[in-house]
């Protein structure tokens, strides 16, 4: 049991720390609470789809970017968008955030800003993909140890 | 000779002189001596002598007196000595007895004095005793001269009757000359002789009443003389004629009826007649003063006698015309009831004989259409036809009126399909719609329930005119049908403030709303929409037929289901929308476990809030689509998920409920979805409600939602709760616009 309170109690910071540092908002907390029983991997389920959204979207993005003739900014937007809309479907707030400042320059076709932009979401998208990652690891411990995670009845 | 010792008397003897004291002498002695006698005889007579003593003792001195004298008779002669003694001794005595009685007379003449005052005191006290008996007698006797006329009066209860008898009573009673009644006219202006004591018919004589004497007599409530030279005196035609004192006195009328006065101001509320009495003129009489006491508490009784036979007239009268009334009344009853009669047989025969050939025509027409006919023959076929149509259903709404005034229309309580209903509704209004390019929408309500106790076909008579109206006054635009079950708190409106409907558990209050946007109603026309056979003054109506009955049926109806129905319009030519509300039962429970399951949902209900509610979730980012999915079956709805508009349109069906689509999305057009999706689904309760998911928080997107005809927009991110609130608004109004 120490074990176990032991772990829970990194949960608990871990996931404290990602709300406090405003890697993650209240969207997340809502999606802790659909997890139940019919969906236990849910949350898990959702941030491993953001991930690889994200990845795809990020390479559409950087690809366009990199055109030298004419960057198609309509493309960069959408994309921009679907991230935007992904990451605030997942609480993600930082990278919400950035996609906010993206679309702007996107829209005043302005490549400096948007690599800018491209460059601090990728930042901040691996380095949510780290803590959750870690997160869920922690999750996983908990559960095969027996305890029920905290904060999520 | 000087021996004889003799007194000479101081007279000679013989002379005349001497004789004649002689004879005097002797007959004062002897009247002296007698007139005791006389006394004592007298006085034995009479029983009452209270002073005998008296008597005794001038008895004594008078006889002493006259024996003096008689002795005196021997003193005239020559006389001896003894006769001298003995009148001395004699006249010694009379002095002192005299003496004595005069003394005595001293005390008691006095005394006699008075007796004799007393006695003339008393005599005239009796004479004024005397006076007084003959008054109270006199008295009595005019008392009961009143009584007796009063009981002549007050026997007979007949006007004439009293006022003849109180004249002809006063007449003998007090011995008068004449005796007459002026009785004020109709007009009040003047007297008018009624009554008199003599003379036989007084011809109608009047006099003005403000005659200065008459105001007199009328404004003192005692009797008042007169001068004989007034024209109230002036009875007699004859001029010679001069009555002696005259008297009046006002007789007051107690609320008579017969003469009606209204309006006059200056007259006062009490009103008089006019008694003049006269007396005869060759006697000397004057009027004594227990005579006018009389003639006063007469002219009272007679007043008193007036008023009663007055109310009993009145009374009699009154009784007379409510007789006549209630004969008439009887008489107009019986009448109504045989005109009722005579109506219900003549609806009765027509019904039927009206029927039948309509019935005859509609058929064969109708059969008509189905052969060959040339292009024309058609068209007379379709006239025909449409005329009859007509015609049966004006023939149908006439006699349903009048049965429903009867009141012996009543409602064919089944159980029906609401839905079918408006099914139907919808169907047969479709045709002419789609003629006219109307847009036909209906809303049925979720929770409305699929089956009501009600009368089927009443009620889709109502809806079919209310919304028949509304297609017919619409020259283009849309109509929208929508049916819900009224909230309690919806219940009281204030626009049908006399409409107090009762929620209750076996029954529910259906609330249809018809709304179109057509030409209209101008305000002060919409009290008279509902009376029969009334229409507003417009070409357009004319045009369009119909006869102003079905609006006033459809409110008949809608009474018999105890409900309410009335129509709102803002003016000409800005449409017009037709509310009604009825009572209709909720039949058994069908599935009773199936409710136990889905309770209305409380807010902190569990995962199965909205168990196999089928959900069509479109949304081409795949996180949000995982996460709204997520949301969607925590909820226990059953998600189906599309990730583009066409799959989405392709996918959707009647079996969803509603369908969340993503709008955001630059390049992809939720819009045209929608549109397509009411398209699809024309039919109101069969088309999902449209939801729209959407990270914009303008007010743009959200008009564009609102134009393209979608039911919600929800601002992404949605957390549970919201999700959880958004959804059981939805599926209680069908409409929700404020999730922003």
């Amino acid at each position: 049991m120490d074990v176990v309170n032991q772990l829970q109690r990194q949960f608990i910071d871990n996931s404290a720390s990602l709300h406090r540092e405003g890697f993650l908002d209240d969207q997340f907390t809502q999606l802790q609470k659909l997890q139940d029983e019919n969906s236990p991997d849910f949350v898990v389920e959702v941030a491993s789809l953001f991930f690889e959204d994200c990845e795809k979207l990020i390479n559409n993005m950087s690809r366009a970017l990199e055109q030298q003739q004419g960057v198609d900014f309509k493309q960069v937007d959408a994309s921009v968008h679907q991230l935007k809309g992904s990451s605030s479907s997942i609480g993600a707030v930082r990278v919400k955030n950035i996609c906010v400042a993206f679309r702007s320059f996107c829209e005043a076709q302005n490549r400096e800003g948007c690599l800018r932009c491209l460059q601090q979401v990728t930042h901040e998208y691996s380095l949510l993909k780290n803590k959750l990652q870690t997160l869920f690891r922690l999750e996983k411990q908990i559960l095969a140890a027996g305890g029920s995670i905290p904060g999520v009845e | 000779m000087d021996s004889c010792n003799c007194i000479e008397p101081h007279w000679p003897p013989d002379d005349l002189l001497m004789k004649y004291q002689y004879i005097s002498d002797f007959f004062i002695a002897l009247a002296y001596f007698s007139i005791p006698l006389e006394l004592i005889y007298f006085v034995k007579k009479s029983a009452v002598f209270p002073y005998r003593w008296v008597l005794v003792q001038f008895g004594a001195f008078i006889v002493l007196c006259g024996a003096t004298h008689l002795i005196n008779l021997w003193t005239f002669t020559l006389h001896s000595r003894t006769v001298a003694m003995v009148m001395t001794t004699a006249k010694l005595f009379t002095a002192v007895v005299s003496c004595v009685t005069a003394l005595m007379l001293v005390h008691i003449i006095p005394d006699l004095l008075s007796v004799k005052t007393r006695e003339l005191f008393l005599k005239n006290k009796a004479a004024e005793l005397d006076r007084e008996m003959g008054l109270i007698r006199t008295q009595e006797e005019t008392g009961r001269h009143v009584r007796m006329l009063t009981h002549e009066i007050r026997s007979t209860l007949d006007r004439h009757t009293i006022l003849k008898t109180t004249l002809v009573e006063l007449g003998r009673t007090l011995a008068l000359e004449e005796c007459a009644l002026w009785m004020p006219t109709r007009t009040g202006l003047e007297l008018h002789l009624s009554y008199t004591l003599h003379q036989q018919n007084p011809v109608g004589y009047t006099v003005p009443i403000h005659l200065p004497v008459i105001n007199q007599v009328f404004s003192s409530s005692h009797v008042v003389k007169i001068s004989p030279n007034c024209p109230v005196a002036r009875i007699n035609s004859s001029v010679k004629y001069i009555p002696g004192e005259v008297v009046a006195v006002r007789v007051p009328l107690l609320h008579l009826s017969n003469f009606q006065i209204n309006d006059w101001p200056e007259l006062s509320t009490k009103r008089y007649a006019l008694m003049v009495l006269m007396l005869p003129s060759d006697s000397a009489r004057q009027w004594h003063f227990h005579e006018l006491e009389l003639v006063e508490v007469v002219a009272d009784q007679v007043a008193v006698a007036l008023s009663h036979a007055a109310i009993l007239e009145e009374s009699m009268r009154a009784r007379d015309l409510l007789m006549e009334q209630n004969v008439a009344l009887d008489l107009a009853r019986r009448e109504a009831e045989t005109a009722i009669r005579a109506r219900n047989d003549f609806l009765a025969v027509m019904n039927h004989e009206m029927r039948t050939p309509m019935h005859a025509i509609i058929a064969l027409s109708s059969l008509l259409q189905e052969t060959e006919l040339t292009p024309e023959q058609r068209l007379m076929v379709e006239t025909i036809l449409k005329s009859s149509n007509l015609l049966s259903t004006l023939i149908n709404d006439v006699l349903d009126l009048s049965r429903m005034e009867d009141g012996s229309l009543q409602l064919d309580l089944e159980t029906f399909n609401l839905y079918a209903v408006f099914k139907e509704v919808l169907n047969l209004i479709k045709p002419i719609a789609s003629v006219k390019k109307l847009h036909v929408s209906l809303n049925l309500a979720p929770d409305l329930p699929e089956y009501a106790i009600g009368d089927e076909k009443r009620l889709m008579q109502t809806i079919l005119n209310v919304v028949g109206n509304a297609v017919k006054f619409s020259k283009d635009g849309s109509i929208s049908i929508s049916a819900f079950v009224a909230k309690a708190e919806l219940l009281r409106d204030s626009r049908a403030p006399e409409f107090f409907p009762v929620p209750g558990d076996n029954h529910f209050y259906l609330h249809v709303q018809v709304k179109d946007s057509g030409i209209g109603v101008s305000p002060q026309d919409i009290p008279k929409l509902f009376t029969k056979f009334a229409q507003t003054q417009s070409t357009a109506i004319r045009n369009s037929g119909g006869s102003g009955l079905g609006l006033a049926i459809c409110k008949r109806f809608v009474n018999l289901m105890e409900g309410h129905i009335w129509i709102e319009s803002e003016g000409l030519g800005k449409g017009c929308t037709a509310i009604f509300m009825v009572k209709l039962g909720i039949p058994e429970r069908l599935n009773e476990s199936k409710l136990a399951f889905m309770p209305k949902v409380p807010p902190n209900l569990g995962p199965t809030a909205f168990p196999g509610l089928k959900v069509l979730v479109m949304d081409e980012n795949g996180v949000s689509r995982k996460v709204t999915k997520g949301l969607l079956v925590h909820l226990g709805c059953d998600v189906t998920m599309v990730s583009s508009s066409e799959e989405c349109l392709r996918v959707v069906s009647n079996e969803h409920k509603v369908v969340f689509m993503d709008v955001c999305a630059p390049g992809m057009d939720g819009y045209e979805i929608a549109i397509h999706m009411h398209e699809k689904f024309t039919r109101r309760h069969e088309r999902p409600i449209i939801v729209a998911l959407t990270g914009n928080t303008d007010k743009v997107t959200k008009e564009n939602c609102m134009r393209v005809g979608m039911d919600g927009v929800i601002l992404k991110p949605v957390s549970l709760d919201k999700m959880r609130s958004v959804l059981s608004d939805l599926l209680e109004h069908r409409v929700l616009f404020e999730a922003i």
